[in-house]
């Protein structure tokens, strides 16, 4: 057990180192360093530089330097919690980022958790009544929800509701709140937005782990345990909850894992489309300006924080399975 | 028989309705259980004594149904019998006799538990679904049924999961959970047939050593004819979903009357036969479940049939002597019209 | 029918006779001579959705050969007079004849809003010619041409046609629709291609020697799979120098979408491999002194070659979907090049849309392709293990 989180918790690590790097190559990788193109916009903007400072600011970043050594100055700055300068907004990257990161976080969850809240029961329901006009109607939508795009789907609710309520239905406030400081009554505004990004972000997910949960449960209500479990006398419900559904989580959790780079990855895109405050659009307009350090944190982050998820579901996986615990996995 | 059977099936039918058409898995097969007696069912695979078996305790399959006849048991008090075909198959009622008064036995140890909880969790549900106990009191009994049926350190097993026990003691574990509730009727289907040869006969005796001690009924479904001779009482011979002959183990053995229960005892190997003799077969296979043969199911394979009576009218389960009954034509006239 | 065929089939037949022994009659006799392309074929056919929707899909790729000719106005032409006209219906019948005509359209100024609108004029019947003239092109880039299947008397169809309606720079969207067919279709062919190759060549080194490699390319596809592919993809093309042109920023794309996509297929090829490697046949050919080559190309490849065209079939509708988010946020492919991808651009502005809904139809084709990919894949998937 110990040396399954062990082994887990390593490959994360060295998922972050990866994505660390993809993020310095991606700051990297447009023509002309950081140095000059930060020098280029002072000086446009009327400010003298002197020689001395901009060699000074090449030493900070060690611009003079092989790569690798670039990259281990890179890291050491991170470590130390600079993340640099965004060229576009003249401030901190991580000053600028703020809340956003929180409020991505926000949404990508309440997608996962809506996936989730969707795809079991309907899985359950369509495996258990295989076959069932509700089971048809349930297959039916989810292959729709397969194959529209979640950003498609955003335009799509966003023309309807244009249309018939006249409203903008985007962001995540409502206008007195948006550039209002925390308070309850923001949270509960916060709360109350969440749901249609939820939706959206998390229909193309849900219809992906019906289809999965429906076929594992189909699978486990075959198997010989079942009838056990029904000649013990226990009431159906209880009996489907208990024993094939816990078998059938198995491989659905083990989904979680990558469902949550999945919807962090759509979120950038829907946000865009509906105007959250969230990462997305950020990440989008600095690639757009080339706001390097901006991008690259972005990246970062957004690695980390699947990194993170994709952890959380390896041990949840862990907890759900007892094979795993005892190592008795090939 | 001199007391009331406990158990008394009459022309149960349980059919299949798949899209290829309609299988009669059982299709009116007759038997009882005396109080106390072992009842063996035997026949090759596909005859029926599974799905006979899931029908008593009404757990057979969607797109199987019972679409005909009665299952009556009798319960302890004075109320008298229940059908259990009539009952609904989801109530409380068949749920409080399942795996209370009837308990199963599966063919399967492997597959027969669930992998993801501890054997003990799972037996402990079975007590605590049909007695008013405690959690502690349920653990405890779990260790003594555990230490009944001969696992070695229970106190400790009883936290294992299904996976980390050997296919014997998982059988043995399956067992002591059917017998938690104390049943009636234990139905034992294939109990031995996925272990190896030594294993077998520990399970076996543990068996009759149990229903010694308990005075419980026991209907064990095996092909194996070898089984039959060691456990049962009286045998029940099926041979596609109807049963061709019944009566006490020893008369079906020294006097068989169907040719279905001759050919089967013909074909038992023998440690006493010469080297290398070819063991004799029965001819042809078993028809494809969607054709069976009109008239007698057997006459396509019958050494014995007789042409224009067999191949027209269906048989009867009729007695041939005080203690035997049999469905062939060979010691009854066919009693009705053929089936236009 | 080659003369390798029938020895390819060699393996197969030896498997089919080791798993299914007791077939006699005349109708299984069939089934047990069968090649397993044969099985494969019998089996999908029985799947009704996923032959509709191979079908619908030859359609498109039929559509992105003669995009050409199928549009009447010239994708690129703009022209401001033209800007945001709606779809306009077809009359097929007039006064009782078939004559399929549309009504000619009157720009007016709205006096209050100062906006352009158009309003169709009855009296002005437009007459649609079949095999018209318009605007000039390379039939399948042979030959020139200038005919096109629908247009008008004169070839001015750009001034008189707008199925579709028009889009802010007044180019006509029917048109661009056909032409847009070729990229978002081709893209994920050639994304699909490249990370087949990845996928073949590192599943297969994966699954065949094992061992530490083996641990190594499995952690690799697992970095890559918990990475969130979107925000990586806007990076790398983001970095795409601009002063490239449309041929490499779409090449460019394709090696973009294909470093992630390869990962599916590698784990299909794998698990493949480790399957086969077990059977009994292969084994039998390794005793009887085969080389490693020829059992991987003889007797293994024809049982997953089913298993990795399904795979890619169903990998195919993640490309298009990806290709189409990027050019729609305007890192993909840029105009001049037409996507679907690239007119959904257009559609990115709420207040747009509402007005002028028919900028979205390019989300149609886009659902109707993936959802026909997503079935045809399943069916092939259910096809390949013809003895499953």
């Amino acid at each position: 057990m110990l040396t399954y989180t062990i082994r887990r918790f390593l490959l994360a690590l060295l998922t972050v180192w990866a994505i660390s790097v993809l993020a310095f190559a991606i700051i990297q990788l447009p023509p002309g360093d950081y140095v000059t193109a930060y020098i280029a916009q002072l000086a446009s903007s009327g400010v003298d530089v002197t020689p001395e400072f901009a060699e000074n600011l090449r030493q900070q970043y060690g611009l003079d330097s092989p790569i690798w050594v670039q990259y281990m100055k890179w890291t050491q700055q991170i470590a130390r919690g600079n993340f640099g300068r965004s060229l576009e907004w003249q401030a901190p990257v991580l000053d600028i980022i703020g809340d956003r990161l929180w409020l991505t976080m926000a949404v990508s969850v309440s997608a996962v958790l809506f996936t989730w809240g969707l795809a079991l029961p309907i899985g359950i329901y369509s495996a258990v009544r295989q076959y069932s006009i509700a089971d048809y109607i349930f297959t039916f939508i989810g292959f729709i929800g397969l194959a529209v795009p979640s950003f498609l789907l955003a335009l799509i609710l966003m023309y309807l509701g244009f249309r018939y309520f006249g409203a903008n239905i985007g962001g995540l406030f409502s206008p007195e709140y948006q550039l209002a400081d925390w308070s309850l009554g923001k949270l509960w505004d916060l709360i109350k937005h969440l749901p249609l990004p939820a939706i959206i972000l998390g229909m193309a997910g849900a219809a992906q782990l019906i289809r999965i949960m429906r076929a594992n449960l189909l699978d486990e209500l075959r198997k010989p345990y079942v009838i056990t479990a029904r000649a013990k006398g226990m009431s159906e419900f209880r009996l489907i909850l208990k024993y094939p559904v816990r078998a059938a989580l198995n491989p659905f959790v083990s989904t979680l894992g990558y469902l949550f780079p999945f919807i962090i990855s759509g979120s950038i895109i829907v946000a865009l489309v509906l105007s959250l405050p969230t990462i997305g659009p950020l990440l989008l307009r600095s690639l757009v300006s080339q706001d390097m350090f901006l991008a690259g944190t972005i990246v970062l982050f957004l690695g980390i924080m699947t990194v993170i998820g994709t952890f959380i579901s390896d041990i949840l996986l862990m907890w759900i399975d007892p094979r795993i615990r005892f190592e008795r996995r090939e | 028989m001199i007391n009331a059977p406990l158990l008394s099936v009459n022309n149960l039918k349980t059919w299949f309705f798949t899209d290829e058409g309609t299988v009669k898995a059982v299709d009116g097969a007759s038997f009882e259980v005396g109080a106390g007696k072992t009842v063996g069912i035997v026949g090759e695979s596909g005859c029926g004594k599974s799905v006979t078996a899931l029908s008593i305790l009404r757990i057979v399959q969607e797109p199987g149904r019972i679409v005909g006849g009665e299952i009556q048991l009798r319960r302890a008090d004075e109320a008298g019998c229940v059908d259990l075909a009539k009952l609904d198959s989801e109530g409380k009622e068949i749920r409080a006799i399942r795996g209370g008064e009837i308990a199963l036995v599966f063919q399967e140890p492997m597959t027969s538990f669930s992998p993801h909880y501890t054997i003990g969790n799972q037996i402990v549900e079975t007590i605590q679904l049909h007695q008013d106990v405690g959690k502690e009191e349920a653990r405890n009994r779990t260790i003594e049924l555990l230490r009944m049926v001969g696992i070695p350190r229970p106190e400790r097993r009883i936290d294992e999961y299904p996976f980390e026990l050997s296919g014997g003691l998982r059988q043995r574990v399956m067992i002591a959970m059917a017998l938690s509730c104390n049943p009636k009727i234990l139905i034992a289907d294939e109990p031995t047939t996925a272990l190896d040869v030594t294993t077998q006969a520990q399970i076996l005796d543990l068996l009759r050593e149990i229903q010694e001690r308990t005075g419980m009924s026991v209907i064990i479904i095996t092909h194996d004819m070898g089984v039959i001779a060691e456990m049962a009482d009286d045998v029940i011979v099926m041979y596609l979903g109807r049963v061709v002959e019944s009566g006490p183990v020893d008369e079906i053995f020294h006097q068989p009357k169907h040719p279905y229960t001759q050919a089967l005892l013909r074909s038992i190997p023998s440690i006493f036969a010469e080297p290398r003799a070819k063991l004799p077969t029965i001819a042809g296979s078993i028809p494809h479940p969607h054709n069976r043969p009109v008239g007698c199911p057997f006459h396509p394979r019958c050494v014995e049939r007789i042409a224009g009576v067999c191949d027209v009218h269906a048989p009867q389960l009729r007695p041939v002597n005080e203690l035997q009954m049999a469905s062939c034509f060979l010691y009854h006239e066919p009693e009705e019209a053929p089936p236009s | 029918m080659s003369k390798a065929k029938p020895r390819a089939a060699g393996g197969d037949s030896l498997r089919s006779e080791l798993e299914e022994p007791l077939l006699t009659t005349a109708a299984e006799e069939r089934v047990s001579v069968a090649t397993q392309w044969q099985l494969m074929w019998w089996r999908f056919r029985r799947h009704r959705l996923a032959m509709i929707s191979g079908a619908v899909i030859i359609a498109f790729y039929l559509v992105a050969a003669f995009a050409d000719f199928l549009a009447y106005a010239d994708p690129h032409k703009t022209e401001a007079f033209r800007s945001l006209i709606a779809p306009q219906p077809i009359h097929f019948f007039d006064e009782g004849r078939f004559s399929p005509h549309v009504f000619a359209l009157i720009g007016k100024r709205d006096p209050r809003t100062f906006k352009r609108v158009y309003e169709p004029d009855p009296t002005r019947k437009v007459p649609l010619r079949f095999f018209a003239e318009g605007y000039q092109y390379k039939f399948l880039g042979l030959f020139k041409t200038n005919r096109h299947f629908i247009g008008v008397e004169g070839g001015n169809a750009e001034e008189l046609i707008f199925l579709l309606g028009t889009d802010q720079l007044g180019r006509d969207l029917w048109s661009r629709m056909m032409v847009a067919c070729r990229l978002s279709l081709l893209i994920g062919l050639a994304g699909v291609t490249l990370s087949l190759v990845l996928g073949v060549l590192l599943g297969g080194i994966s699954g065949l020697y094992g061992g530490a490699i083996d641990t190594l390319i499995q952690r690799v596809i697992e970095i890559l799979r918990s990475i969130p592919t979107i925000p990586l993809w806007m990076g790398l093309a983001a970095a795409m120098p601009r002063d490239w042109g449309v041929v490499q920023v779409y090449f460019a794309i394709t090696v973009i979408l294909s470093l992630i996509g390869w990962t599916d297929l590698a784990r299909v090829v794998r698990g493949r491999f480790l399957a086969l490697r077990e059977e009994d046949f292969v084994l039998a050919a390794e005793l009887a002194g085969v080389g490693q080559m020829r059992i991987i190309l003889r007797h293994m490849a024809p049982s997953f070659l089913s298993h990795i065209i399904a795979a890619t079939t169903l990998a195919l509708p993640n490309m298009i979907i990806s290709e189409t988010a990027l050019s729609f946020l305007g890192l993909g492919l840029r105009p001049p090049a037409v996507s679907w991808g690239v007119l959904l651009q257009d559609a990115q502005n709420i207040q747009t849309v509402a007005l002028s809904p028919w900028l979205l139809s390019a989300a149609i084709p886009v659902v109707i392709v993936i959802l026909a990919f997503n079935f045809l894949g399943d069916g092939l998937r259910d096809a390949a293990d013809p003895y499953g």
